[in-house]
């Protein structure tokens, strides 16, 4: 492609959605400006801060450092994808306060939430090492993925894994 | 600026022949930097292999690990066998950013991009890892160890592809790999060192200390020769014709030679008999 783009599809939350991106795009700028998904939140735009956390084919990725044309025939979830409901224990915990960090880390922490199996290998602190923040201390956010961790999911029959 | 989006290997490596000043783009994670500005600074020709499947995934031989040159460090990472077999790949794949660069950030990538604070490379040059060069005509294999030439500068000729990477399967008496940084996430490398042991022969690679990551030859050499070391300044005469690090934003040349010198001591003073 030169000049005018590219058609692509992807799946944005689960449904097919179709897209004209420019070269110079990024997920990012796609995803705010092309899909009016404005959830996700530019930061450094560096790929330092985290703040732009999406999934891509189910991995959190800095939505910033992703060319819009990397993501043809690929899976996107943001932030608008997390149920309300899920995100008791980061609101009890004071995980967040003025917000400019919260939906990057809520994708990542939601990450974390639906592959426990991860806590076996890193430390909390280690897989939210990507998102920064500079109002809360982090304990907020870490205490808040914890008990993220051990409440049972509504329509999760078998409680934590 | 183009954008040549190629659909498998065969289609990548004629695009790669026809456009050789096309920048090959992966997980994008040193070159999406800040990419706006770049794209307003540099009207280009861009070549994207996340779509080349051939180019992602690893896989055990009997002989070796073999990345594809597109494997990221996550892929690495949640491997247990990568973890056992060869932990150093994994103990610096967990020190490169964070979760969301490890997911992207591909272990071909590292080493094309050529950054001498690379931290993928040190580990893979000191289990004395290959490189498997493709174009349209044939395929090379090369050293990782004499693939770069200076700063930014290799033998990947412009219509070759970097497409796999094999990484021998071998058991060693000593592997080590240490990063320096200013915190423990979303650090570039101020000096970084790998070693390996096996049966007498030694590995020393370090980054961030010359204008490539260096195999420090004549370090390797004191060490296997055995001549008695009693202090890190007996390491600097050797380490002085093996790298010359440089002041910049993130280090001074000082600092880096005399960590280097220091990590070094300290942690080969307990399994070196010579050391004391």
């Amino acid at each position: 492609m030169s000049g005018d783009g590219v058609e692509i599809r992807l799946t944005l939350n689960g449904e097919q959605v179709a897209a004209r991106v420019g070269e110079h795009d990024r997920l990012l700028d796609l995803l705010r400006y092309g899909l009016r998904r404005t959830g996700t939140k530019e930061g450094c735009g560096e790929g330092e801060c985290g703040a732009c956390t999406v999934l891509l084919d189910g991995v959190p990725v800095n939505s910033c450092l992703v060319p819009a044309w990397q993501a043809r025939g690929r899976s996107v979830e943001t932030v608008e994808a997390v149920p309300e409901e899920e995100l008791a224990a980061l609101l009890e915990s004071g995980a967040t306060q003025c917000g400019a960090c919260t939906p990057g880390v809520v994708m990542t922490a939601w990450w974390v939430r639906r592959n426990r199996e991860l806590v076996d290998t890193h430390s909390l602190r280690e897989l939210m090492a990507g998102n920064l923040c500079r109002c809360t201390g982090y304990d907020g956010i870490i205490d808040g993925l914890a008990a993220w961790l051990a409440s049972t999911a509504s329509g999760e029959p078998g409680g934590p894994g | 600026m183009t954008v040549f989006l190629p659909r498998d290997l065969d289609e990548a490596l004629e695009l790669r022949d026809r456009h050789p000043g096309a920048t090959a783009v992966a997980g994008g994670t040193d070159l999406c930097v800040l990419w706006p500005e770049r794209v307003a600074a540099r009207r280009d020709e861009w070549l994207d292999l996340s779509g080349v499947a051939e180019l992602r995934g690893h896989e055990w031989t009997d002989g070796a690990l073999i990345l594809g040159a597109g494997t990221t460090y996550w892929d690495v990472i949640r491997d247990r066998r990568a973890g056992e077999e060869l932990p150093l790949l994994v103990e610096a794949a967990r020190q490169v950013g964070a979760v969301q660069i490890q997911t992207r950030g591909t272990w071909g990538g590292n080493i094309v991009n050529a950054s001498p604070a690379a931290d993928g490379v040190p580990v893979l040059m000191a289990y004395d890892a290959v490189l498997e060069l493709r174009s349209r005509s044939e395929t090379v294999e090369l050293p990782l160890a004499d693939f770069y030439l200076g700063y930014k500068e290799m033998r990947l000729a412009p219509d070759q592809l970097l497409t796999r990477i094999h990484v021998p399967r071998r058991t060693y008496d000593l592997q080590w790999f240490e990063k320096v940084g200013s915190r423990s996430a979303q650090a570039i490398t101020k000096v970084g060192v790998a070693v390996t042991r096996r049966d007498g022969e030694w590995r020393v690679v370090a980054n961030s200390v010359a204008p490539t990551v260096r195999r420090c030859r004549s370090l390797e050499s004191l060490l296997a020769e055995g001549l008695p070391v009693s202090g890190p300044a007996d390491l600097m005469g050797a380490l002085e014709s093996d790298v010359t690090p440089i002041d910049d934003i993130r280090s001074t040349a000082e600092y880096r030679l005399e960590v280097l010198a220091r990590l070094l001591y300290w942690r080969l003073r307990d399994v070196c008999p010579s050391i004391t």
